[in-house]
């Protein structure tokens, strides 16, 4: 397989990794490494691709278990760089500017959701994947999917509400 | 009426329900400038989703690196089976000499042959010398015959 045809195959689909990759990750840098991690291994994998039915689907089962990894290891090096394990009690103005988008908050309430809920929200809500796709990426079955699904929905929906009615917004 | 289609897609989006088609249509709802008050909540989250869709990767992708890392990996590993087998016929085969190589050494071994046996010719020449000096020799010894006649001469004379 040459470049060119390993591009073609991969481009359609290496903004899905990214942003799955971001989701979890929350740094955009994280996510880049991360995404290039992603790529290099496909590409050295190659000569297998063939092989696998849906590439696309397999390269999203692959981001999100290296994410869940590169998420462990961090945890457990205790190294909390990343944003969802950091907390800034001092509101600066960028912050305050940052809230003052609603679609901010958005983001900010899915990343408060468990790993599982914020991957299917991302499958599902931003990436338009049909259940039956992301029940093979994520191996579970489409009712736990569907669960998880309005679990995550209806979190969301409710902190929204509260964010409205409070006024922060 | 529509209004009241969207709440029911709503209703079953919030049970994780809806197909993607009626989630499109929820998102091209939300996706105007003015919803209905009740709804404004939604609108937020939906607007969010069709923006996060748009971000894209930017970065390269890193694929040459990894193709050269390999290329080199491989020059070196025949470079150590090149000295390998180098090293190998030089201690095993010491070279074998050419025919030309064999010519040339013969000639010298002739030459350097008829140097030596004219060397022993001058060799036998010098054992006449030996036997003039050996003969020599015997002469000395009868000279030392003449020094003793000659001690005993003057011991006759001391005692006078």
């Amino acid at each position: 397989m040459t470049q060119s045809e390993f591009l073609s195959i991969v481009i359609p689909f290496k903004d899905k990794v990214f942003r799955l990759a971001k989701r979890l990750l929350v740094s955009k840098e994280e996510a880049e490494d991360a995404t290039q991690e992603i790529l290099l291994k496909l590409w050295n994998k190659k000569e297998q691709m063939q092989d696998y039915k849906n590439v696309e689907a397999f390269s999203m089962t692959m981001t999100k278990n290296f994410c869940l990894d590169k998420l462990k290891s961090k945890h457990a090096q205790n190294l909390k760089i990343v944003h969802n394990n950091y907390q800034d009690n001092n509101v600066s103005l960028q912050k305050q500017v940052e809230i003052n988008d609603s679609l901010d908050w958005v983001s900010k309430i899915m990343e408060e959701l468990p790993e599982q809920q914020k991957i299917i929200m991302q499958l599902r809500d931003i990436e338009q994947y049909d259940f039956n796709e992301i029940s093979k990426m994520l191996d579970m079955n489409e009712t736990a999917i569907r669960v998880s699904l309005s679990r995550a929905r209806k979190t969301l929906r409710e902190k929204l509400t509260k964010t409205h009615s409070y006024g922060i917004r | 009426m529509v209004l009241d289609n969207i709440e029911k897609l709503l209703e079953k989006y919030d049970n994780g329900e809806t197909t993607l088609q009626e989630e499109q249509q929820l998102k091209n709802y939300f996706a105007q400038e003015t919803v209905e008050p009740h709804l404004e909540v939604y609108k937020p989250m939906f607007q969010y989703f069709l923006k996060t869709q748009e971000e894209q990767f930017t970065k390269d992708i890193p694929l040459k690196p990894s193709k050269t890392y390999t290329l080199y990996k491989w020059i070196s590993v025949a470079a150590v089976a090149v000295l390998m087998f180098g090293i190998y016929t030089q201690v095993n085969n010491p070279v074998q000499p050419t025919n030309e190589q064999l010519l040339a050494y013969n000639q010298t071994m002739d030459a350097l042959n008829l140097v030596s046996s004219q060397f022993k010719k001058g060799n036998e020449n010098m054992n006449a010398l030996g036997l003039m000096s050996s003969s020599f020799n015997k002469g000395v010894e009868d000279i030392a015959y003449i020094n003793q006649f000659s001690n005993t001469t003057n011991k006759i004379f001391k005692n006078e």
